[in-house]
C-alpha cells in the first residue's frame, strides 16, 4: 500500500474504535449538559457546559463518601490478597509441593467460581461475625475471591525470572527472605504491577457482594450507590452521567496511563499453563 | 508448604467452606423471616424440574450465553485484525477497546440506559426517532441487555486474539506471499488457524462469565419486563434475598455452580483434545 493509503487505513480503524467507545463519550457529554437540554435531540450538542450535575452530586449524594469507601476497599483488597498470594505463588512456581497438580486444578476451579454460589452462605458469615456494613467483611471476601487469579498470575512471572538469580544469591549465603526482598520482588515489579492493577479494578467494579453485604452507606461502593442512585420524582439523567464518570475515573486512568501492565495482565492470565 | 498457607486459609476459609455450605443450605427449606430451618432433602431439586420459572430462566441464560460470546468473538477478532493492521496509533486505538473493558458493569448498564431512553435515547435517534421502549419491551429487552454486555466484554476477546497475532513470525507472512497466496488466503489458511487456540481460552473464560452474569441485567431490567432477562443467576438472587428463600435460592446457585463447572470441564477436554492434535 501506498503511504497515504496506509495513513487512511490507520485513521479509519482509530475512528471506528473510537465510535466503539461513543457510549462512554455520550454519557461524559451528558455529565455537562444542562438540565433543560438533556431530554431535547437534537442538537447532540448543547449549548453551554455546566458542572452544575458534579455539583449536585459531590455536595448533596453520598457519591462522595461511596467513592472513598471503594478507594479504600479497593486498596486494601489489593494489598491484602497480594501479601497473602506472593508467598503462595512462589511455592506454587518454585517449590516442590506435595500434590501441586491438585492444588492448580483447585486455583484454576477457583477461578471459575461463580459469585452466586457462595453469596448465600457468606452473607450468614457475616451476620454471624458481624461484618457486614464493614470495610473488613469485603475486602476479605474481595481478597479472597480475587486469590486465585492473583496467584496464578504471580506464579506465572516468578517463573519468568531466571532462576539463576536465586541460585547466586543464596550461593552468597542469602536466606529465603532476603532473597525474596532483594532479588525476587525488584525483578517482579512489572508483574507485580499488573497482577495489583487487576485486582484493584476487581474490587472497584464488584457489584454483587458489595451490594448484598451492605445496608447503609458505611461501606456502601461506588457501584452500589450508582445502582442505588435515588431520583425522587423523575430520573436524574445529568446527575447519573456525572456519577458514572466519577465511577469510571481510576479505571479510565489505569488503561490511559497504565496501559502496558494491564494487557500485560490481560493477556498472562489467559495464556500461562 | 508454609509459604501456601495464607492462600490455603484464605480460600478455605472464603471459597471452599462457603461452597460446602451451599450444598447444605440447598437441601434445607430456610426462610428466616417465617422462622422455617428444616431438612429438605433434594425437595428444591425436585421442584425446581417442574418450575417453568426455572426452566424459562435457564432458556434466558442459554440465549444470552450463546448470542453474546457469538457476538464477542465475531467483533473481537474483527478488531484485533484492524489493530493489528495498523502502522501507527495502535496504542489509542487500544485505549478506546479498554475503555469499555474497564468500566464497571453497573457503569456500563447506566451508559446503555440512557442510549435506551425511549424519547431521548441516541440509540433511537439514530434509528430515525422511533419510539421503541428497549428495556420495557418483552420482545427486545433481552436484545438490548445482551448488546449492552458485548460493549464491555467484547475488548477481551479483542486484545488476547491481538496479542496473539503479535507473536505470529513475520517470515510466515512473507512466505505465504512469497507462495502466491491472496489476502483472503492468507486470512483464513494462516491467520485464524492460528488464533484457533486463544479464541477457544477466549471463548471459554467468557462463556463461564456470562453463564455468572448478574449486573448488567440487574441493573438494567432487573430481570424484567416480565421476566424476559431474568438469567438463573438474577432469579438465584431474587430468590435469596428478595423473597428471603434461603434454602431454594441456594439450590438455584447451585445449579448455576454445576453448569459452569461443566461448561468448564468440557472446554478442558476440548483444549487438551486439541493440544495432541496441533
Amino acid at each position: 500500500m501506498r503511504p497515504a493509503t496506509r495513513t487512511l487505513a490507520d485513521v479509519v480503524v482509530i475512528a471506528a474504535l473510537a465510535a466503539y467507545a461513543i457510549p462512554f463519550f455520550w454519557q461524559l457529554l451528558t455529565s455537562f449538559k444542562p438540565e433543560a437540554e438533556l431530554l431535547r435531540i437534537p442538537p447532540l450538542l448543547p449549548s453551554r457546559l455546566t458542572f452544575s450535575h458534579y455539583r449536585v452530586v459531590l455536595e448533596q449524594s453520598l457519591m462522595p463518601r461511596a467513592l472513598l469507601n471503594s478507594l479504600g476497599i479497593a486498596t486494601l483488597t489489593t494489598t491484602v490478597a497480594l501479601v497473602i498470594g506472593l508467598p503462595g505463588a512462589y511455592a506454587v512456581a518454585r517449590r516442590p509441593v506435595p500434590g501441586k497438580r491438585w492444588l492448580l486444578l483447585a486455583i484454576v476451579a477457583s477461578t471459575a467460581f461463580p459469585q452466586i454460589a457462595t453469596v448465600s452462605p457468606l452473607y450468614l458469615l457475616m451476620r454471624g461475625l458481624d461484618l457486614r456494613d464493614t470495610w473488613t467483611g469485603l475486602v476479605l471476601v474481595h481478597a479472597s475471591f480475587a486469590l486465585p487469579l492473583t496467584v496464578w498470575l504471580l506464579a506465572g512471572f516468578i517463573r519468568e525470572i531466571p532462576i539463576e538469580a536465586e541460585e547466586a544469591a543464596s550461593v552468597d549465603g542469602a536466606g529465603l527472605v532476603k532473597t525474596f526482598r532483594w532479588v525476587v520482588v525488584p525483578l517482579l515489579a512489572p508483574g507485580l504491577a499488573s497482577t495489583a492493577l487487576l485486582t484493584f479494578l476487581f474490587s472497584w467494579n464488584e457489584f454483587l457482594f458489595a451490594y448484598t453485604f451492605t445496608v447503609s452507606e458505611a461501606s456502601r461502593t461506588i457501584p452500589v450507590a450508582l445502582a442505588l442512585f435515588p431520583g425522587v420524582f423523575e430520573v436524574p439523567w445529568g446527575d447519573i452521567a456525572a456519577a458514572s464518570m466519577l465511577a469510571s475515573l481510576p479505571p479510565v486512568l489505569i488503561v490511559v496511563a497504565l496501559q502496558r501492565f494491564l494487557v500485560r495482565g490481560l493477556v498472562a492470565g489467559a495464556v500461562k499453563e | 508448604m508454609l509459604l501456601l498457607a495464607p492462600t490455603a486459609l484464605a480460600l478455605g476459609a472464603l471459597t471452599v467452606y462457603p461452597g460446602a455450605w451451599v450444598l447444605w443450605l440447598s437441601l434445607q427449606h430456610r426462610i428466616p423471616i417465617f422462622g422455617v430451618a428444616r431438612f429438605a432433602g433434594l425437595d428444591n431439586f425436585t421442584f425446581l424440574s417442574v418450575d417453568a420459572r426455572f426452566w424459562s430462566a435457564a432458556h434466558t441464560t442459554a440465549v444470552f450465553t450463546v448470542a453474546s460470546v457469538a457476538l464477542e468473538v465475531v467483533l473481537g477478532v474483527g478488531a484485533a485484525l484492524a489493530i493489528h493492521t495498523q502502522r501507527r496509533g495502535r496504542a489509542v486505538a487500544l485505549s478506546f477497546l479498554l475503555l469499555a473493558w474497564a468500566m464497571p458493569a453497573v457503569v456500563a448498564a447506566k451508559l446503555f440506559e440512557w442510549l435506551y431512553h425511549p424519547v431521548a435515547g441516541l440509540i433511537n435517534v439514530a434509528l430515525g426517532r422511533h419510539a421503541l421502549n428497549w428495556l420495557g419491551d418483552p420482545a427486545l429487552a433481552l436484545a438490548a441487555v445482551t448488546l449492552a454486555d458485548v460493549w464491555r466484554t467484547m475488548p477481551f476477546v479483542a486484545i488476547l486474539c491481538y496479542a496473539r497475532l503479535l507473536a505470529i513470525p513475520a517470515d510466515l507472512y512473507e512466505a505465504a506471499q512469497v507462495d502466491g497466496a491472496g489476502r483472503l488466503a492468507t486470512l483464513t489458511r494462516i491467520t485464524l488457524p492460528l488464533l484457533g487456540r486463544i479464541l477457544l481460552l477466549a471463548v471459554l473464560f467468557r462463556t463461564l462469565d456470562a453463564l455468572r452474569a448478574f449486573d448488567i441485567m440487574f441493573v438494567l431490567t432487573g430481570g424484567g419486563p416480565a421476566n424476559t432477562t431474568e438469567t438463573l443467576t438474577v432469579y438465584a438472587y431474587r430468590a435469596l434475598f428478595q423473597t428471603l428463600q434461603l434454602g431454594f435460592g441456594s439450590a438455584l446457585s447451585v445449579v448455576v455452580f454445576a453448569l459452569v463447572m461443566v461448561v468448564a470441564w468440557a472446554y478442558l477436554r476440548l483444549l487438551r483434545a486439541g493440544s495432541v492434535a496441533a
